[in-house]
């Protein structure tokens, strides 16, 4: 929480987007939680992503539940849609809007509170069904805003801030999301900007559903020792997979890797994503070697980030339900009441 | 890079852009937050304790503190620094009770030759540790140029008396209409030291065909400004010249608009741009409708019967050279007679020390200029010291006043037994700003307003009377809104790594870019990897290793705004605001204890 506005004022020097904006121009209003919070850094990556990615802010809508996290879309994008859904029905809002307007660029913002536990149906269902979106948890292992109970996602054996054990097995949203059919699953750090901004524009740019867990550790409630989800914890337990370049247009892969090294993955949009592997074992095009993979890693206590799993061929729900293109509201009344000989001959098809 | 050193008094000394470009280290921040505070009195004082005429200088400083101001990179305009220095002045109570009082004599006695800035300031630090200081003036005041030169309508004379008072009351013997005529005599009148302020007195003369016969119409600016300062010349002709493109110039044209001058115009050889005045005079002097013309290059005085006519000018162009220096070459053009009644010339300003016999052990240079140790004021002859104008040729009153501090605390070294080579350092208070979680007991907020203007005195009425001041300076509601400009760039950005998590809450907030945690390499290549690049090389870099990731923070000082956010918003109390009032030291403690800083 801060008592003065952020200044107007930005570096004389700032890179200017495709459209002339800077960084700048995709903030919101100052965040109000606590000084340190790992959800800071991950608005930063949004506001970053989008920055790179040249998205105008009127395209985008941002919904979340509540939650810290859930109350992010507040501090990025201030010129976009946005709703504050109740608890964990994020999804659903999301779902609802997607399938009445399918031009936006849909951000679901969300919890492990949020997500995990009251809204666990709601996430599972969003997924399943393919909604084209960018659903990114702010993962902390606890509900920050009520005073750091643990959550859903808080690993067995952790340990709280004032010294409980956490008795209850964990529920991985990456695995849940890979075993429900996401086309796009990654799971970075808060702490670790260079892989996060990438992933967040490759989930952006995607077609179908994109699943990000982020790692954000609670400076108010689990960074302590004995959390799994502290800066410390997550630095020395990290075991990325790979990075990635996101690489719009037509702009050649300029990224100086090691010849052999690097493997492009073409999405729908044309956007190019630059692999650089780190395991030469990962394929991210095979979703059940990435299930075994993360359950074997997790076993040993390694946090596996990276791009996880994408197809780039994935459809979304407006495909698997054939809807109109056109955003309803859009829609006249001759779009949709065609007339009495339309309605005849579909009486006809009937009969 | 290897971690900065902040304990090196410069380091953070630097980053108060304003202060380090002040050639007395004025500190600036710390004044223009007590004027916020309506504390003029103290706002005052910290001035006269740096810069000894604070009246003086808040209308007539050259400010080199303003180009250097960090809000002028940050937007259009800097800090009005110089004309807040003047609402305290104007706004502050009675001071003399807070002068220091005159001290019991040490027995050393020093000579001070000219009753300029620098001798002035000389004797504003002796006095008050016991030296009996003599000054002596050809002219029956004290003041120097700043008395005969500098127009009233700039500069009245009651601000001159005030100042100059607060010195010549410590006890000083000032001896008026006294020219010291030889060296070789003072020196053998065993005073312990002699200080030479004598100035640049002689005006350069411009020699070209007709200079002789028309001379009752031709006159050298800085003598006949004087003369019109002396109440000796009250009136010149309707048309007049203005020869030269110096802040000299533009007090002639002025005041030859004063004195009866209807068509008066200022000639330049150079292009506008290039004129050695400040913006602001010639903005002034434009504002008074008097036409710049430039590029002409005068080659005559025209006269008839002893009497001039006009001057005639070749139009010349610039034409740059490989290496880029600037040659002004005939552009082929008819020459041009300009008429006139009247010639002002104001192309330069010389030393001349014809009183000094060149055996007295004071070695003087290829261009007939003693030979004097920019540091420590000394000349070759170990009891005097030069300082102001006389030592390095025409200069400005704030380069006087701190020629003035560097000789007088020589002085008082060589007369205690010291080196005078060894420089002592400043004295530097740290203390930080935080108060609660996000209370700071500076004010962090950054205001957004744009410089404000200072009021003049309406054109008609300034120019009918030569005595009239036109800036009518700041208000204290105008003054308050300039000084919330101010970045506050003493309250510094300290970084404790031990502390820090590495959580990024500094980089995300940080409205200006400054932050980055990055990979430690060589300084240039760093500069292109930081969150927005770093390509104002005069701005360090503050460098922190000892991070747990091995990585190391970079903070480009070039653009901070001293919000404070970064230490708001960090969990850990890495990033601390810490105010680092920097005072400079001078000879003896001049003034009773500077007064109680605003924390
Ligand atoms: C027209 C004009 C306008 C200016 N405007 C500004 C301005 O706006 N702002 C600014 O900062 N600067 C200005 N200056 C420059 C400024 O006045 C000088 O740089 C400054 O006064 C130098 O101070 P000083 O103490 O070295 O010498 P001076 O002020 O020149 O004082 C020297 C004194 O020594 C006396 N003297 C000289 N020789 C002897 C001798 N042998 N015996 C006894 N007495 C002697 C002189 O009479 C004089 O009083 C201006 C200069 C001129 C000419
Ligand atoms: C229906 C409902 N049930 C319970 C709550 C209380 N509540 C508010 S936030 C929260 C948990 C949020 O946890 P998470 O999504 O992880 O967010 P964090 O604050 O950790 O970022 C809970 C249980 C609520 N607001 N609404
Ligand atoms: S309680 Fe935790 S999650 Fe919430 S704002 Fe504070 S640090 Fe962030
Ligand atoms: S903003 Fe204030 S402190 Fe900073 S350089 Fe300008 S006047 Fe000095
Ligand atoms: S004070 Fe801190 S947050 Fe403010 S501009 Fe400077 S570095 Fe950035
Ligand atoms: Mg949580």
């Amino acid at each position: 929480m801060t008592y003065i506005a952020k200044p107007k004022f930005h570096h004389p020097g700032l890179p200017k987007n495709e459209l002339g904006f800077t960084h700048r121009d995709y903030e919101g209003k100052v965040s109000t939680l606590c000084a340190g919070c790992g959800h800071d850094s991950i608005t930063a990556s949004i506001i970053e992503a989008c920055f790179e990615l040249s998205i105008e802010p009127h395209r985008v809508a941002k919904i979340s539940g509540i939650g810290c996290s859930s109350k992010t879309p507040d501090y990025f994008l201030g010129n976009s849609h946005g709703f504050n859904s109740v608890h964990g029905r994020m999804p659903s809002v999301l779902t609802g809007a997607n399938l009445a307007n399918r031009d936006l660029i849909y951000l679901g913002v969300s919890g492990d509170g949020d997500s995990a536990s009251i809204g666990f149906g709601q996430f599972a269902h969003a997924i399943r069904r393919g909604v084209n979106m960018a659903y990114i948890v702010e993962n902390n292992g606890v509900y920050g805003l009520t005073k750091g109970q643990f959550s859903a996602t808080a690993d067995r054996g952790s340990k709280s801030k004032r010294g409980v054990t956490n008795t209850d097995n964990a529920i991985d949203l990456v695995a849940i999301a890979l075993q429900l059919g996401a086309s796009f699953v990654a799971r970075s750090f808060s702490g670790d900007k260079t892989q996060l901004v990438p992933l967040i524009e490759a989930a952006i740019t995607h077609k179908g559903a994109s699943f990000i867990d982020v790692i954000s550790p609670c400076v108010a409630f689990n960074n302590h020792t004995g959390s799994t989800k502290s800066f410390d914890y997550v630095r020395e337990h990290n075991d990325a997979v790979n990075r990635l370049d996101v690489i719009t247009g037509r702009a050649p892969i300029t990224v100086d890797y090691a010849p052999g090294t690097v493997q492009v993955v073409e999405q729908h949009d044309g956007t190019r994503l630059a692999l650089r592997k780190l395991d030469a074992d990962y394929d991210v095009h095979d979703r059940l070697a990435a299930m075994a993979f993360l359950q074997k890693h997790a076993a040993k206590g390694q946090v596996v980030t990276g791009l996880l799993y994408v197809d780039p061929e994935a459809d979304d729900l407006h495909t698997h339900l054939n809807t109109v293109e056109q955003p309803l509201n859009t829609l006249e009344a001759k779009d949709l009441c065609p007339g009495s000989a339309a309605l005849e001959k579909f009486n006809a098809s009937l009969r | 890079m290897k971690p900065t050193d902040i304990a090196a008094p410069d380091y953070f000394h630097k980053v108060v852009d304003c202060q380090w470009a002040c050639p007395a280290h004025t500190p600036v921040p710390e004044y223009i937050r007590l004027i916020a505070e309506g504390r003029y009195s103290d706002a005052y004082m910290i001035n006269w304790k740096s810069n000894v005429f604070p009246g003086i200088l808040g209308r007539t400083c050259d400010r080199p503190c303003e180009p250097a101001c960090r809000r002028g990179r940050v937007e259009k305009d800097p800090v009005a620094i110089c004309r807040l220095k003047r609402v305290a002045a104007d706004y502050k109570d009675d001071v003399s009770h807070r002068m220091p009082k005159p001290a019991p004599k040490n027995g050393k006695r020093v000579a001070l030759v000219g009753g300029g800035p620098a001798s002035l300031a000389v004797a504003r630090d002796l006095a008050p540790i016991g030296y009996h200081c003599v000054v002596f003036d050809q002219d029956p005041q004290a003041g120097g140029m700043m008395r005969t030169q500098i127009p009233k309508f700039r500069l009245p004379n009651a601000v001159i008396d005030e100042e100059c008072n607060y010195i010549l009351n410590l006890g000083i013997e000032f001896v008026g209409g006294t020219r010291i005529d030889s060296m070789k005599k003072l020196l053998s009148e065993n005073f312990d030291a002699i200080f030479v302020g004598s100035g640049a007195p002689r005006g350069r003369e411009l020699e070209i065909p007709g200079r002789k016969e028309a001379a009752k119409n031709i006159h050298i600016g800085i003598d006949w400004l004087s003369s019109v300062s002396f109440g000796h010349i009250s009136q010149i002709g309707k048309r007049v010249i203005v020869l030269g493109g110096g802040n000299t110039a533009m007090d002639c044209c002025r005041t030859a608009r004063r004195l009866g001058g209807e068509s008066v115009k200022v000639i330049v050889r150079s292009g506008f741009e290039e004129m050695k005045a400040s913006p602001w005079e010639k903005e002034d002097a434009l504002h008074e409708d008097i036409p710049i013309l430039n590029f002409m290059v005068p080659k005559a005085f025209t006269h008839d019967n002893g009497k001039l006519t006009g001057v005639t000018f070749e139009k010349v162009k610039a034409e740059y050279d490989a290496k880029g220096r600037r040659n002004l070459v005939p552009t082929g053009e008819a020459d041009e007679t300009v008429p006139c009644d009247d010639v002002l010339v104001a192309v330069g300003q010389e030393n001349a020390f014809p009183w000094i016999e060149r055996d007295n052990g004071i070695e003087f240079d290829k261009w007939d200029m003693p030979k004097v140790d920019p540091k420590t004021m000394a000349s070759s002859n170990p009891k005097v010291f030069f300082g102001g104008d006389a030592a390095f040729g025409p200069k400005n009153i704030i380069w006087a006043v701190a020629h003035g501090h560097d000789a007088a605390l020589s002085i008082h070294k060589m007369l205690s037994g010291e080196d005078i080579k060894e420089r002592p350092l400043p004295e530097v208070t740290i203390s930080s700003q935080k108060m609660g979680i996000h209370e700071w007991s500076y004010d962090n907020d950054i205001s957004g307003d744009k410089r404000f203007r200072v009021p003049h005195r309406e054109k008609v009425i300034a120019l009918k009377d030569i005595k009239a001041e036109v800036e009518l300076g700041f208000d204290p509601k105008l003054g308050f809104a300039e000084a919330q400009r101010c970045l506050n760039c003493d309250v510094q950005t300290v970084f404790a790594s031990q502390l820090c998590i590495e959580c990024d809450a500094c980089v995300d907030i940080c409205p200006m870019d400054c932050i980055t945690f990055t990979e430690n390499g060589e300084e240039a290549d760093l500069r292109t990897r930081l969150q927005a690049p770093a390509k104002n090389l005069t701005q360090d870099l503050y460098v922190q290793d000892g991070l747990k990731t091995g990585r190391v923070m970079v903070k480009d000082e070039d653009v901070c705004l001293h919000c404070g956010l970064c230490a708001e918003r960090c969990p850990t109390g890495a990033w601390d605001m810490q105010k680092y009032l920097i005072d400079m030291t001078n000879a003896g403690t001049p003034c009773q204890q500077p007064a109680r800083s605003a924390a």
